[in-house]
């Protein structure tokens, strides 16, 4: 029974014995282009995902709000021009209509994981003669745990929201010298006056963000809604997606559906999200330079081979090798060199990751950020290198099986 | 009537056709082989012996004429027909020896079942063995090239052209390369080999004196035919002659 490419195989590995060195110059040269794709793409990864979980760690994915006031001016008559200034309209706080009716409908949506009502607004928090001007925010503890995952970020104190509590960012705690046990006086104003309510802290939050931890305090949705003046009301729901990259298109077709203002976290960090995308860009652009390097490395050591080869390739012809078979000779170079680099290039991306993590610390002690080759990633870069083998080998191959027997076994 | 191992019939051959130094090397070239021959193909440089015989082993189209291999027209037949037929046909035995350097003498013998099935069978592996002790060689089995002599490249050659008992082997100045005694031993070994498994054989050769010891000799000249003529060899040594043990 005839085998699979053998007599092909059984060629192509001893032409590639036979030339050594050049050989595992070619391997060494694929192996160090797949490294540095494997360790690059590993890096970028890692710290891409670092920094999605900072910004993404304190804040929702999609944030549905009601939409903003805006004066309508007035028509002019037809056929009359007129030069029109419109001032623009303060923003007040102001309910998303009928939001307990849509938690449920949003919940129930292909790709959202959780929806949390909130009433957020401004004030100042006090404490003896110290005041601070405080974000405040009215949430249900266990909905919003599940957007920003509260729980985890306690560093003094439990995570509770009873009438009366509230927890409060680190920095601010330290700013107003209170303690979990203590109690501060929240103050918020509005167009009927000015309310107060008495919080006793449960708990201080590192949100992972300096600005947050001097100003945020959480305080149960009912108070705050008296606090701000909404009574019964949430300014924004707060949804958590399963793909934190499906945002934009939830949010548009959010949008189509209802009359509210609905931004993604893209929209809210447009510059983040510019630079994770130049950053992208610019690892693709080394990748596939690289890859390029790697392809014309191979394909300039098969071109010598050719040449080497010629009287050989002559013989073989001669003997009743067809052009099929020696095109898939040099092929088969092609993907075995690739392969073999491709196994040694993701070993070496493995070694840099560990001397990464091992050797390059923040000054806590700990990895600056967790960097791992995911299996599924090094099979792909393998993949990829083997095929670039291949891709590097055609030309060549094409050559050697052109090449005329008659001519060939005269040089 | 036996149907001719080849038959070539007014085969011309021109290079650089409609070029200003287009050349005719052949002009109207035609004979016979028949199966089981031992003929010598001779002529001075330029005369067209080297093109005739890569016309004859398919490895360069000719310009005009017939040629038949084994009774069927092959001027015709694109590349991987004419592939498939060297394959089937003919073995070859080059000036230069022109084994594998990369292979053992084994396995430059076992080239041709390798090109053919994909695997050498253990049958195959069994023959090839024959063929290199039918040559002498069998003790050099697992020897390079480079580790074996001139002349035992060459045993080593005709054992690849003849493992798969082609009807005909084509040799192009076999002994060239090799100094008088090791010319002798390859010349007897061709000579035992045709008388053992009836392969014709067609030799190019330079040399009169192995000219004079084949059963027939067309002489070339400026690309046609001279003579043809068939001869009683020449010497006491032919006709299988030589001390190594037949091959399977």
């Amino acid at each position: 029974m005839a085998i699979w490419l053998g007599f092909e195989r059984r060629v192509a590995l001893r032409f590639l014995r036979e030339g050594r060195m050049q050989s595992l110059l070619i391997i060494v040269g694929v192996a160090a282009g797949v490294a540095v794709v494997a360790y690059i793409s590993a890096l970028i990864s890692g710290l891409q995902a670092n920094t999605l979980e900072k910004t993404l760690g304190a804040q929702p994915h999609v944030t549905l709000s009601p939409p903003d006031e805006v004066v309508a001016a007035a028509s002019p008559p037809a056929g009359t021009t007129t030069l029109q200034q419109t001032q623009p309209r303060a923003q007040r706080p102001r309910s998303v209509a009928n939001w307990a009716a849509l938690v449920p409908v949003l919940e129930a949506l292909p790709g959202v994981a959780g929806v949390s009502p909130m009433v957020a607004g401004a004030g100042l928090a006090q404490r003896g003669e110290a005041s601070k001007s405080i974000a405040l925010v009215g949430v249900d503890l266990d909905r919003y745990d599940r957007i920003v995952n509260l729980r985890s970020k306690v560093v003094a104190g439990s995570a509770r929201l009873g009438p009366g509590e509230g927890i409060l960012g680190r920095d601010l705690a330290a700013d107003l010298g209170v303690r979990v046990g203590d109690r501060v006086a929240v103050v918020t104003s509005s167009s009927t006056g000015s309310v107060t309510d008495a919080v006793r802290i449960t708990a201080l939050v590192d949100l992972g963000v300096r600005e947050l931890n001097r100003r945020t305090v959480i305080v149960p949705l009912r108070a705050a809604q008296s606090l701000v003046g909404l009574p019964g009301g949430a300014t924004n729901l707060d949804l958590v997606l399963t793909d934190v990259w499906a945002a934009p298109a939830i949010a548009t077709s959010l949008t189509r559906r209802w009359p509210y203002k609905v931004e993604s976290w893209q929209d809210t960090n447009a510059p983040l999200v510019s630079a994770l995308n130049a950053q992208s860009v610019s690892t693709g652009l080394i990748r596939a330079v690289v890859m390029v390097v790697v392809v014309l490395g191979i394909a300039s050591v098969l071109v010598v081979t050719v040449v080497q080869k010629q009287r050989e390739i002559g013989i073989l012809r001669a003997m009743g090798a067809t052009r099929g078979q020696v095109l898939r000779i040099f092929l088969l170079q092609g993907a075995i060199v690739g392969a073999l680099g491709s196994a040694l290039g993701v070993l070496l991306a493995v070694a840099l990751i560990w001397a990464f993590t091992t050797f390059v610390k923040g000054s806590d002690g700990l990895p600056l950020f967790n960097i791992t080759l995911a299996p599924g990633l090094a099979l792909r870069i393998a993949a990829i290198a083997t095929l670039c083998g291949v891709l590097a080998a055609v030309a060549p191959a094409r050559r050697a099986a052109a090449l005329d027997p008659a001519r060939a076994i005269r040089l | 009537m036996t149907t001719p191992l080849l038959h070539l019939a007014d085969v011309r051959k021109r290079y650089n056709i409609g070029q200003p130094n287009e050349a005719e090397v052949l002009r109207g070239v035609s004979f016979t082989l028949q199966p089981g021959e031992f003929a010598a193909l001779i002529g001075p440089s330029g005369s067209g012996k080297s093109t005739l015989l890569n016309i004859i082993g398919l490895l360069e189209p000719l310009t005009a004429g017939s040629y038949q291999l084994q009774g069927d027209e092959v001027a015709g037949l694109d590349d991987a027909a004419l592939t498939l037929r060297r394959r089937t046909t003919l073995g070859f035995v080059f000036q230069f020896h022109h084994l594998l350097p990369a292979f053992t003498a084994l396995e430059n013998v076992t080239l041709p079942a390798l090109m053919r099935d994909g695997a050498v069978s253990a049958a195959e592996s069994t023959r090839a063995l024959a063929m290199l002790r039918a040559v002498g060689l069998e003790a050099a089995a697992a020897k390079r090239p480079g580790e074996l002599s001139g002349g035992m490249q060459q045993r080593v050659a005709i054992a690849r052209a003849l493992v798969l008992q082609p009807p005909l082997v084509l040799a192009d100045e076999p002994t060239g390369n090799l100094d008088t005694a090791a010319s002798d031993d390859v010349f007897k070994l061709m000579r035992h080999m045709h008388a053992t498994l009836n392969t014709a054989f067609l030799i190019v050769t330079h040399d009169p004196r192995l000219a004079a010891r084949c059963d027939r000799v067309i002489a070339l000249v400026d690309g046609r035919i001279e003579s043809d003529a068939r001869q009683v060899p020449a010497g006491p040594d032919n006709r299988g002659s030589s001390p190594a043990p037949a091959p399977p």
